[in-house]
């Protein structure tokens, strides 16, 4: 047993993502312990670059609008502050405002009159193809260069914020900042870093709660709780039928990070390697020994944008003949449409490309399966035409239908017909959407690429 | 010989867009002191299954936590056209037959 932290700054962290499910007893648990803020994020990269190449969210406006009516409410009643990092899944410009006119919506309904401050990182090709020539562009592993053209590619390009933004905000008297993108433990480390907490715990403690239960026992079971004293922090799950073990807790520090030890932040490096994780009691943990390293100022970038269009089918094949020699089958599935496309539609195809993915085979991996395997008792067979536009993408899907629905396994059998699930066969999927930049900047200043809005209070009766 | 599989669990995972991270939780002290080094485990033999430059692959033990972790670049950043598994959530299944 040790003994708990005083002093503390304490953060309620509800959730991993706002949308993604807030509980109105956890927030009433946070604010009897006494919270400080109230902090999480609502966007990340994780689910792919869709997001931040059109600007969408990837959670539904009624789940967001749900979740954050629950915050609001929480933030209102105890008067503290509500801080939401990366609005909008991506956190770019457009995401942003999307999230504060559900706050507004919320407020109007609810009779409620926060001052909200939105902060904007969203950058301009152009502004970072100039600071690209002036050496202050880095790549990072395993991406090379800074050529001007990845930056004007890009759909929405945004820098990721550190908490100084957060705090000029809240010093200019926000009670809820709705911040574009920023790291997920920038936004819950802010409020510890403004009232003088240990900067190094505040760090450590917002990447431990930033996905809100997953350092608990019960990842499903709620968010928690950080309270981040001078040297250490303590964490708890908010919910009384949850723990956080030493366990649970350090080998957060593995979750999705390419290095267990240091985390590259804004401003700096945090440094777990000396922490110590010791039990409490028997569902809060306290982490003591964590460093945050200064370094010079960087922002990272991300930048997404729109390629080639989609069109896909999907059959079914129980053929048992053809399920003994899936390879060979698909192989020449595969020249066969190909060669049909090129026959047909020639020039018009453009730089069109067919993927054959067997799922119930070798679908996830698109390796080659070695040692023998007994074949499946069936599988789904996905063609994937991808093209330079959705017309020319389904022109191609249409053309190959009738062989992807009757090829057999040799040409003296007699047209088998494979398990189409839809009518049409064909499903426009849309555009494809990559990832641009893996890129940082410096600047000399936190806030430099930062735009800061306040509303005035009394602002939304008028609305 | 035990496979990999029956002397740890082992997790695959988005780490970012454009690597993927391999966590391998050996079940206690002793199973990470005698194969935490196994050169089936290291950076080469790694390289070779996922088919990426063996030079940039970043390895770690954690003796505390008894974890091997191994973080490789995609071949292509997540998302994109050819996009097979998109948080990369069921990569370890390649390592489970590993034998050790």
């Amino acid at each position: 047993m040790t003994e708990r932290l005083t002093g503390t700054i304490n953060v309620i962290v509800p959730t991993g993502a706002v949308g993604a499910g807030v509980r109105d007893s956890d927030m009433q648990h946070g604010l009897a312990a006494g919270a400080h803020a109230i902090a999480c994020d609502a966007g990340s990269t994780d689910s792919g670059p869709a997001y931040l190449a059109t600007g969408r969210s990837k959670y539904a406006r009624d789940s967001v609008k749900t979740d954050l009516a629950i915050l609001m409410r929480a933030q209102a009643s105890a008067g503290i502050p509500l801080l939401i990092g990366s609005c909008g899944t991506s956190g770019c410009d457009m995401a942003v405002d999307w999230m504060r006119d559900i706050a507004l919506e919320i407020a109007r309904e609810e009779g409620l009159n926060p001052r909200i401050a939105t902060l904007y990182s969203e950058q301009q090709p152009a502004d970072l193809v100039s600071a690209a020539a002036e050496g202050r562009v880095t790549p990072l592993p395993p991406m090379h260069g800074t050529d001007a053209a990845l930056f004007a590619e890009c759909d929405h390009i945004v820098a990721l914020m550190g908490p100084e933004p957060y705090i000029e905000a809240l010093r200019q008297g926000a009670d809820i900042v709705l911040g574009g993108r920023t790291t997920d433990t920038a936004v819950i480390a802010a409020v510890p870093i403004m009232l003088g907490a240990g900067v190094g715990p505040a760090w450590h403690a917002g990447k431990t709660a930033e996905c809100g239960g997953q350092c608990t026992v019960t990842s499903r079971d709620g968010g928690v709780l950080i309270r981040v004293g001078r040297d250490a922090f303590e964490v708890e799950p908010l919910s009384p039928t949850n723990a956080c073990t030493p366990a649970t807790v350090s080998a957060h520090m593995l979750y999705e990070n390419s290095d267990p030890f240091e985390l590259l932040e804004p401003g700096g490096v945090l440094d777990v390697r000396h922490s110590a994780y010791a039990a409490v009691d028997d569902r809060v943990v306290c982490v003591s020994g964590s460093r945050f390293l200064p370094r010079p100022y960087t922002m990272k970038l991300e930048g997404a944008a729109g390629g080639p269009f989609q069109t896909i089918m999907l059959v079914g094949i129980q053929d048992r003949g053809v399920l003994a020699e899936i390879d060979r089958f698909v192989a020449q599935m595969h020249a066969f449409l190909t060669a049909r496309v090129e026959a047909t539609m020639g020039a018009h195809a453009g730089a069109f490309d067919i993927s054959l993915r067997p799922y119930g085979w070798n679908a996830v991996s698109g390796t080659v399966i070695g040692a023998p395997e007994p074949p499946p008792r069936e599988i789904g067979l996905l063609f994937v035409a991808t093209a330079d536009t959705q017309e020319i993408a389904t022109q191609i899907a249409k053309t190959c239908n009738p062989g992807f629905f009757h090829m057999p396994l040799d040409r003296d059998q007699e047209l088998p017909s494979y398990a189409f699930p839809f009518s049409p066969a064909e499903t426009e999927r849309g555009q494809v959407y990559d990832f641009k930049l893996n890129h940082v900047i410096a600047v000399d200043d936190p806030i430099q690429l930062v735009r800061i809005v306040l509303s005035e209070k009394d602002a939304l009766l008028d609305a | 010989m035990p496979k990999l599989s029956q002397v740890c669990r082992v997790r695959s995972k988005n780490a970012g867009p454009f690597w993927i991270t391999l966590d391998l939780f050996f079940a206690d002290g002793a199973a990470f002191d005698r194969y935490a080094d196994a050169p089936q485990l290291g950076t080469q033999a790694i390289a070779e299954i996922f088919d990426v430059d063996a030079a940039l692959i970043k390895r770690f033990t954690v003796p505390d936590l008894c974890v091997v972790k191994l973080s490789y670049p995609r071949p292509a950043a997540q998302g994109g056209q050819l996009e097979r598994d998109m948080h990369g959530g069921q990569q370890y299944v390649r390592l489970l037959d590993i034998e050790l």
